[in-house]
């Protein structure tokens, strides 16, 4: 869909004397209105508009928190409590901010697991695929290092956790921990360090965003049949398309956002982090913000040593496993149809394996203990089965149905049932409005 | 899609199941879970999605606050200004300051000095610092209050954590207060051992017993607008006082909350309709 050629001309004077030195007019005339995208997708395809405003709204309320925040462990906690209390509108800012982040991991697992349902990731969308990988990885980092700065119970704990994990790599462990804490143990260089890199990461999120809206515009965008576009006729214009729809699916997301900052504020946090840091008082059970709860639970699933590996490394093996996988899946999935919609025992294993992750999530929640550790090792198997045996198995035995032959016809087929949309209308849709 | 359905059914009951026998292992005398009871849930004017705080109950609250916790927890993320909040006018305010000496300083000649409080200033502790406190405490400081109503919750669990979303329960913490203070009447079962010094209540979140003796009796604090002295009463309302200490903007919220949502509904329904014409002529 790349069209190779522009359809932008620049129709006064300002925009004539920018086209000739710097083209942006024409770059965004020619990326977000006359940008051609599929006529037949669905709501699961706003979720990329939904993220960047999300992103842009993260960067917008952190850097006006980042003026009010002291990162120092003696005044973190203080500093946050004076932002909800006498800050104007600081309780506002600061709720935006912490829900916004689960939000945003609401939004980009939805976005993942419509990459995976579709095949959004086959040829030739892979490196799009695996720069949108690297972007979840980012926000991971980011999260986990916002998470630390109130300096409560929770953001202590966690941080002392999380970190333990790389003390379990051979040889270089203990002197990558130290680097990261900037000690021996969770303290002031380390909540420095975590400030400073939670205000740059977003940035770097934002670059590599840049590179994976660069990429999707050089392959276009894939849709619900998974067939690409052959003719004029399967793709209708961005603007206003794509825009109107985009608006609508950000004010439905944005509708259950409110919902949680303004009445639900706390549900998703957890009540010890209202407790300031205390490093001689370890909490009950320790529990990671719940967008890294699937992988908490697969870490603490391996209980057993296999080899020469231990117990804690083979934890944090399949733990950075888990989202290995999801780098490898362009080439694990050895179908030739893309989309789940054509794919009866994909769509299946589909289902199960985000069923298995809401599960594992659970799990992650519940202390590791007795029944719950069988269950997390059966999940986790499950999870990596899905990548390493049902991905590249199914592709190979599995009968997908009859494929239509174009974008055009999949969406005539849907209508010809409903036949409320005249067909001559459907022929010609630039022309329309 | 029906498999997939009968299959999650199943995971369902197979959670369902195993958590059913997590809590028989709950034996009386040596509970492997807490809180050995879950806090009662209770009305609270500030609750839902149009919750106001009730001024008189706070008033009451900040009363039983001053009178009774006072004397061991401290509330230093409290200022004395704050307390308009609770219908106080501001001279009322200035009086109810000067009431507390705080100690300031250094002055010009390098000494420290008492004072009387102004509305700038916050509640004074009851005990000079951490380690004060924890020595005339049997070795456990008591937690400061300015955020307890929202640092203590009972985990809801599956499926009440999936409802509690649509209820909008958010009144975990006052819950847990008020089924605190009013838990100490009763009896440990039999066998159970309650160490030194502690004191047996099946609504403590992290044991069976706590230090903290029963603080609150009938009739210990003097209400003048005809409420109930009871213990009950006491309870709720220092709860209640708690939650606003913690959540001192929790009516701007749900007031800026349900403007938004209206909003995003309008203009979602407009979107909406413009998104409709926009593809009228589109099948998709």
């Amino acid at each position: 869909m790349s069209e190779g050629h522009s359809t932008y001309t620049p129709k006064t004077g300002i925009e004539r004397w920018f086209d000739a030195r710097m083209p942006l007019p024409r770059l965004v005339y020619d990326s977000f209105i006359a940008y051609p995208v599929p006529r037949n997708l669905n709501y699961a395809w706003t979720f990329g508009g939904i993220l960047s405003i999300m992103l842009v709204a993260q960067i917008l309320t952190g850097i006006v928190l980042a003026m009010h925040y002291t990162a120092d462990s003696t005044l973190a906690f203080g500093s946050v409590e004076k932002i909800m209390r006498d800050v104007n509108s600081g309780w506002l800012l600061r709720y935006l901010h912490s829900n916004g982040a689960s939000f945003f991991f609401v939004a980009v697992y939805i976005h993942i697991f419509r990459g995976l349902y579709y095949g959004s990731y086959k040829a030739p969308r892979e490196l799009l695929w695996i720069l949108g990988c690297i972007i979840y990885l980012l926000m991971m980092a980011t999260g986990f290092m916002g998470y630390v700065l109130p300096w409560g119970q929770m953001s202590f704990w966690g941080a002392t956790v999380i970190t333990n994990f790389f003390t379990a790599i051979p040889l270089v462990g203990d002197w990558i921990q130290q680097l990261l804490l900037g000690g021996f143990a969770v303290d002031n260089p380390t909540l420095n360090r975590f400030f400073a890199l939670h205000y740059l990461l977003p940035f770097m999120i934002a670059g590599v965003v840049v590179l994976h809206v660069w990429a999707l515009h050089v392959v276009g965008q894939s849709n619900p049949t998974g067939i690409e576009v052959k003719s004029k006729t399967d793709t209708v214009a961005f603007t206003p398309y794509a825009t109107i729809k985009d608006a609508f699916g950000m004010i439905v997301f944005l509708f259950f956002f409110a919902y949680f900052v303004f009445y639900m504020p706390n549900y998703l946090g957890h009540p010890d982090n209202y407790v300031v840091a205390n490093p001689l008082k370890t909490p009950a059970h320790i529990v990671p913000e719940w967008y890294f709860l699937p992988f908490y639970a697969i870490l603490r699933a391996i209980t057993f040593n296999v080899g020469p590996i231990d117990a804690k490394l083979g934890g944090v093996l399949c733990m950075f496993g888990a989202i290995v996988m999801l780098f490898l899946v362009p080439w694990l999935d050895t179908s030739k149809v893309r989309s789940a919609v054509y794919r009866p025992w994909y769509k299946l294993f589909f289902w199960l394996f985000a069923a298995n992750a809401i599960f594992l999530g659970w799990l992650g929640s519940q202390p590791a203990e007795g029944s719950f550790v069988l269950m997390a090792q059966m999940a986790t198997l499950f999870y990596f089965a899905f990548f390493l045996i049902a991905l590249p198995v199914l592709g190979l035995i599995e009968t997908p149905r009859r494929l239509p032959n174009s974008i055009t016809e999949a969406v005539l087929e849907k209508n010809k049932g409903a036949g409320h949309h005249p067909a001559g209308a459907t022929a010609a849709p630039e022309t329309k409005g | 899609m029906k498999k997939i359905l009968t299959s999650l059914a199943l995971l369902g009951l197979l959670v369902a199941g195993t958590a059913a026998v997590a809590e028989e292992e709950n034996s009386a005398a040596a509970p492997t879970h807490l809180p050995i009871k879950d806090p009662k849930e209770m009305d609270w004017s500030f609750a839902g999605p149009f919750g106001t705080y009730d001024k008189a109950q706070l008033q009451r609250g900040l009363k039983v606050y001053k009178e009774v916790c006072a004397a061991c927890h401290s509330m230093n993320l409290v200022a004395f200004r704050t307390l308009e909040d609770l219908g106080y006018s501001e001279a009322q305010i200035k009086t109810l300051s000067a009431g507390y000496t705080i100690n300031d300083g250094p002055n010009d000649a390098g000494d420290m000095f008492d004072r009387p409080g102004k509305p700038s200033d916050y509640f004074p502790s009851p005990f000079p610092n951490e380690e004060a406190a924890a020595a005339a405490n049997g070795g456990a400081a008591p937690p400061d209050m300015s955020l307890l109503a929202k640092a203590r919750g009972v985990v809801r669990g599956f499926p009440q954590f999936v409802f509690d979303i649509f209820t909008q329960y958010a009144q975990g913490g006052p819950d847990y207060i008020h089924s605190l203070l009013t838990g100490y009447d009763e009896q440990p079962p039999a066998g159970m051992v309650i160490p030194e010094g502690t004191h047996y209540n099946p609504y403590f979140l992290s044991g069976v017993s706590l230090k903290m003796p029963k603080p609150l009796s009938d009739d210990q604090v003097t209400y003048d607008d005809g409420s109930p002295q009871t213990v009950d009463q006491y309870s709720r309302d220092v709860s209640a006082f708690l939650m606003w200490a913690a959540e001192p903007h929790l009516e701007d919220r749900k007031k800026m909350g349900f403007r938004v949502l209206v909003f995003l509904l309008l203009f979602g329904a407009l979107v909406y309709l413009t998104k409709r014409k926009v593809w009228a002529g589109v099948a998709h």
